[in-house]
């Protein structure tokens, strides 16, 4: 049963994938918003990497100070 | 592991924000039920891939200590391990969300999913393994010979047997995989980065880790 479940959904999807009529963020894209978006997501990320070399950068500092010791 | 080069770090930093701008903005099949959420190609995928690319470090690492007997070999194995789960959380949670919305539940009964549930629960039990031993020259060994048998059955629960039955996961049972309906060549370009910058990710963070336990040690 559940083998025939999954099989059928395998099918589904492989027919949907023939009939690409599906439902696209078209109108968000073409209004331009999408970008509004990435730009988040680029904030958030460029916010992350700032923190990760900050950290790199502490400890460097902490590695030197060690080996002066 | 040596020290990573600033250059390796700007080079992941390029390669992740391609990722998030491109992955979200190229234009990619128009597929019923998936809709846009076949970009989680680039998040999701990409986030088990580093996970499984973490785990063969360590799998080599763990090798290696049982060959030398090092301590610093045995750390980067653990260490490797541990990034490697968050990884695997990460991929594990997004995939929940993404079933959700494709196949209907947060878990299903397929086999790539409870495979990895396997794999995820060997690997936290390299973690439980670990914190049991007094001694450093007894758990060195025996957690590395434990981190070689979980990498096999990582492998064969989450790459063999999912390929041998039915699965709803693209290239198991059947499903025609990233080559087929579901990968075509503009989503490749981004892809192949996207998974090359979330590994280095990886190997950046393990980096930070390894270098913080080293200076742990040597204030000591």
């Amino acid at each position: 049963m559940k083998k025939g479940a999954s099989t059928l959904a395998m099918l589904l999807t492989f027919i949907s994938a023939i009939g690409q009529n599906a439902e696209m963020a078209d109108q968000f894209r073409s209004s331009g918003k999408i970008y509004v978006v990435v730009g988040v997501v680029v904030l958030i990320f460029a916010v992350l990497f700032a923190y990760l070399l900050y950290m790199d950068y502490r400890l460097r500092k902490i590695e030197k100070e060690v080996d002066e010791k | 592991m040596k020290k990573l080069p600033l250059s390796f770090k700007i080079i992941t930093i390029i390669l992740v924000f391609y990722t998030l701008t491109a992955g979200l903005l190229i234009d990619v099949p128009a597929l019923n039920i998936l809709n846009e959420t076949i970009r989680n190609l680039f998040f999701h995928v990409t986030s088990w891939f580093s996970m499984v690319f973490l785990f063969l470090a360590s799998f080599v690492y763990s090798i290696k200590h049982l060959r030398s007997g090092s301590e610093k070999d045995d750390l980067l194995a653990r260490l490797f391990v541990q990034v490697g789960m968050v990884f695997g959380t990460a991929g594990m949670v997004t995939g929940m969300l993404w079933a959700n919305f494709t196949w209907g539940s947060y878990w299903v009964p397929d086999p790539k999913l409870n495979g990895a549930a396997i794999a995820m629960l060997a690997y936290l039990a390299y973690a439980v393994l670990r914190n049991s031993f007094q001694d450093n020259i007894q758990r060195g060994k025996v957690s590395a010979v434990y981190n070689i048998f979980a990498f096999v059955m990582m492998i064969l629960f989450v790459f063999i047997l999912p390929r041998m039955t039915d699965s709803l996961h693209p290239g198991n049972g059947g499903n025609p995989a990233f080559s087929g309906y579901d990968l075509d060549n503009t989503m490749r370009m981004v892809f192949y980065p996207a998974t090359i910058g979330w590994i280095f990710l990886g190997l950046w963070i393990t980096e930070l880790r390894f270098r913080m336990e080293t200076i742990k040690q040597r204030m000591k």
